[in-house]
Order: structure tokens, then C-alpha cells, then sequence
């Protein structure tokens, strides 16, 4: 497992997840409190290269050993990759959520939507209420 | 349940000084994992892990009535439990439903331990004793007296052998030891599949036992890995795969009911074994992706033909495992089958017991 952590240059969503934004495109995944959460992660199902994603609505699911997590997307737009090297390593989103362990990159439709997200300090004061 | 402050055990605070998640489970506080449920469950079934499951209750059932009181009770043939004995029971009611599952350990010529799930003490312990009027016999509520470590795994009995000075039971026996200076119990019984055993010990010397286990190199396991190992070897779980609304016959226990001993719920059971039961539960493993969860619809041929009582994924077989009551045509190993895991329909397959076997 990584240790706990939440890189200033990401923007996080209250529900635990994180994107990174550059230019058009921008990156998603779960923050280090969403995968210490939900533990071992042991099945990670996602969404197709092409499908589109809406902000505050599910776009997969990861499981651990107990428990199943729907993850959130925090901003809308299409989706150009997917992080293939999770349906063989699902744990890279435990031992490294914010670099190998990421879930898809985005074409943003909606690139305003980063002004509803928090910054890093905001979320870790989240977690500490 | 009457007292709605959780509980802790002996151990809370090592478990929560070594990093432990914590959860509430029947209103107890306990871990459900330390390092992570994959290498809990892996230390079990390879080297040695310890539990514990203090949070279980014990009565104490002693007088001259003991055995005619436990035979009534007791789905299994209690005349059987020798002396320093252990034996695995179901506690039925009228209709042949399961109260609790248990084991019952003979303690004395006409004093026996009994052992419970701790979310059903309190119901057992009214049940019995409700039930023991009609005898020349005592029931007491001893879970206060007794902490509780299920030491388990391959090297179960090397480890301990060497780090305690004990010499340990044979399976299905019990020992008396004196343990950290104590008096302790320890039982040839388990929850895991593998060998080892379970030590009932005075409360006050828990915590150095455990410590000189941890130094030992015994791995600290929590009720996660507790769960998965049960399952992959398809021990039923009270509240999942057994309730008082199933009786044994249709949950595959018919093998610790003698009917002939007249327990309550030996004719609805004498019942359910001759003329058949709608239902049985069945393990199944998932074929690919998806991992099955308890109340998951299970589909043959698109008709619903059941329901998932207790599923995970399983650590040894790297797949989605569980064990569901099917239609009782369909429980025969090969059987295909697809569960509804939240609306994705995964190819399964029927299994034997246990799914998991030691190579």
C-alpha cells in the first residue's frame, strides 16, 4: 500500500475521487482515502474507450475482498484511454493511486466543472470533519 | 440486541495499536483486517495466523442433567462427546430452523462447555435456559470468564508447541493447560480449513499471550480473512447460510443430526431428510469476472432459481466464490448457473465441497 497522500496539483470530488487536468484532457482515479477504504482491491471493471462519462454519475466499479465501491466522475466528457493494465493488476490502485493505479483519461465537455472541485487542502479538511 | 454500547475484548487496544480496521460485528468492535485480508488469509493457509474471537460466548451447562438436557437441545448425539471431547451441533427450534450452530466441548463427567456465535448469545442463552427447567441441571452465562484465540494454520501446533510449553489436543479434543500461569482450555477446533487450535483464556492474561504469539512470528488475522478462509472450505455462516427459517438438512448438515436422540426439531428435520427440501445450499465459483455478494439473485437457463447466502472473492482460488441455496435439482456440482451480481449476469458454476483444497 502507498502512504497516505494528496498531491497538490490534482483537484479532488467530495466523493473520493481525483482528476487531473491538462488542457482538454484530464486524468481520474481514486484518492488514497478511497482505496485505503476500501481495502485490497481485487476486480476493477470500467467503462469502454469512447463512452462518455457525466460528472457526479458512476463510471465503474472497483472491488475488494469485502466491499464493492461505485467510482464517481468528477468532471463530464468522453473518455480516449483506459488504464488496460488494471484488468490484470487491480492493486496498482492501491500501491499507487495517483500514478499507475489511474482509471481513464477524459476529453472534457465541460471544463468549468473544475471550479466545483476541491483543491487538495479543502479535501484533507474534508476527511479530517 | 439490549445493549446498544459496542463491545470490546480483551485485546482492542493491540488491535488498534497494530493498525487495525475496526468495525462493529454482532456489537463488538473488532478487526476485520490488519496488512490486508489477501495476506492474512495467505499466513493461514501457508504458516500460521491468530484470531481473536473473544467476542464469541460460552455457557457452561452442568448438574446431573446435563446430558439429557444437551441431547434435548443438540441436533447431534451428545452421549457420544467423551471426556475431554468436542463435538459440532446445530440448536433448532420447533420447526427444525437453525437457532445458532455450535460446538460443545465435555468438560467433566456432567459438565460441558458450549460455545456460541456472538450475535446469537443472548437469544441461545434464553433458549437453553428456557428449555433446561425440565432438567436437574445448571446453565450459566461464562463468556465473561474467557478471551478467545483461534491459532490456525500448517504450523499452528510447531508455533505454539514452542512459543506456550503446551502439549495440544488432537482434533475434536480438548487439553487443560495452565497457560501465562492460568488455567486455559484449549479445543482441536477451528473455522479455517486448516489445522490448529482454538485457547479459551482467563481475559486478564490475553494480552501477553498474544504478544509472545506476535513475537513468535504468528500473523494477527482479522474477521475478513476469518470469512474468506470459512468460505473457500464451505463452512456455513450463521445469519448467512444458516437462519432459524432453514433447517440443517437443506444447508448440507444433515450429518450432525440424530434424529433418534428426539432433540427439538428432530421430526420437522426427520421430515426435511426423508421427503427432500425445496432448496440446498451450494457452492459455486464464478467462471471469469465478477465477484458474487450475499443476496445476489442466481439464474439457470434466465429462470431465478435462488439466492446467494454468502459470497467473496477468494483469496486461494483468485476467483468469485460463494455458496447460494438453489433449487435443489440444480445443487449438484457441474451445474451451470448465473449470478445477477448488480445487474451483470456472471457465468457460475457448481461446485464441491470444499471449493478449496489443500494441495
Amino acid at each position: 500500500m502507498a502512504d497516505q497522500s494528496y498531491p497538490e496539483d490534482l483537484r479532488y470530488h467530495e466523493e473520493h475521487d481525483w482528476v487531473r487536468i491538462e488542457g482538454e484532457e484530464a486524468t481520474f482515479g481514486i484518492t488514497w482515502y478511497a482505496q485505503d477504504s476500501l481495502g485490497e482491491v481485487v476486480f476493477y471493471e470500467g467503462p469502454e474507450a469512447g463512452a462518455s462519462v457525466q460528472k457526479d454519475s458512476s463510471y465503474a466499479e472497483v472491488e475488494s475482498v469485502k466491499a464493492v465501491s461505485d467510482v464517481i466522475a468528477p468532471m463530464s466528457g468522453e473518455i480516449v484511454a483506459i488504464n488496460d493494465a488494471l484488468a490484470d493488476a487491480p492493486e496498482l490502485i492501491n500501491t499507487d493511486p495517483y500514478g499507475e493505479g489511474w482509471l481513464i483519461k477524459v476529453k472534457l465537455s465541460h471544463p468549468e466543472e473544475a471550479e466545483q472541485l476541491l483543491g487538495a487542502a479543502e479535501y484533507r479538511k474534508l476527511l479530517d470533519s | 440486541m439490549s445493549d446498544p454500547a459496542p463491545r470490546r475484548t480483551p485485546l482492542y487496544e493491540q488491535h488498534v495499536d497494530l493498525g487495525a480496521k475496526v468495525v462493529d460485528f454482532a456489537g463488538w468492535e473488532m478487526p476485520v483486517s490488519y496488512e490486508g485480508i489477501r495476506e492474512e488469509h495467505s499466513a493461514v493457509r501457508t504458516h500460521v495466523g491468530m484470531f481473536d474471537v473473544s467476542h464469541m460466548g460460552e455457557v457452561e451447562v452442568e448438574g446431573p442433567g446435563a446430558l439429557a438436557f444437551l441431547q434435548r437441545v443438540l441436533s447431534n448425539d451428545v452421549a457420544r462427546i467423551e471426556l475431554g471431547g468436542a463435538q459440532y451441533s446445530c440448536l433448532c427450534n420447533e420447526s427444525g430452523g437453525v437457532i445458532d450452530d455450535l460446538f460443545t466441548y465435555r468438560l467433566g463427567g456432567d459438565r460441558y462447555l458450549v460455545v456460541t456465535n456472538a450475535a446469537n448469545h443472548a437469544t441461545d442463552l434464553a433458549w437453553l435456559g428456557r428449555h433446561s427447567r425440565a432438567f436437574d441441571v445448571h446453565v450459566r452465562d461464562v463468556a465473561d470468564r474467557y478471551a478467545m484465540l483461534a491459532v490456525q494454520g500448517p504450523h499452528a501446533r510447531a508455533v505454539l508447541t514452542a512459543a506456550l510449553k503446551v502439549e495440544l489436543p488432537p482434533r475434536f479434543h480438548i487439553s487443560h493447560p495452565r497457560i501465562g500461569g492460568r488455567p486455559a482450555l484449549v479445543a482441536g477446533t477451528g473455522y479455517t480449513g486448516e489445522d490448529g487450535v482454538e485457547i479459551l483464556l482467563d481475559p486478564e492474561i490475553a494480552v501477553p499471550i498474544w504478544v509472545e504469539l506476535l513475537e513468535a512470528g504468528v500473523v494477527p488475522c482479522g474477521l475478513g480473512a476469518r470469512d474468506t478462509l470459512r468460505l473457500e472450505v464451505c463452512f456455513p455462516l450463521h445469519g448467512n447460510d444458516l437462519t432459524p427459517e432453514r433447517n440443517p438438512i437443506e444447508a448440507g448438515l444433515g450429518w450432525c443430526c440424530k434424529e433418534e436422540t428426539g432433540f427439538i426439531g428432530a421430526e420437522a428435520i426427520a421430515t426435511a431428510r426423508a421427503e427432500g427440501t425445496a432448496e440446498k445450499l451450494a457452492p459455486f465459483r464464478i467462471e471469469g469476472p465478477g465477484i458474487p455478494r450475499e443476496g445476489n439473485p442466481v439464474l439457470a437457463g434466465g429462470e431465478a432459481v435462488g439466492t446467494v447466502s454468502s459470497g467473496t472473492f477468494s483469496p486461494s482460488l483468485e476467483v468469485g466464490a460463494g455458496m447460494a441455496y438453489l433449487r435443489s435439482d440444480l445443487a449438484e456440482p457441474g451445474t451451470e448457473l448465473e449470478i445477477d451480481v448488480r445487474g451483470k449476469h456472471r457465468p457460475a458454476r457448481v461446485g464441491s465441497k470444499p471449493l478449496y483444497k489443500r494441495s
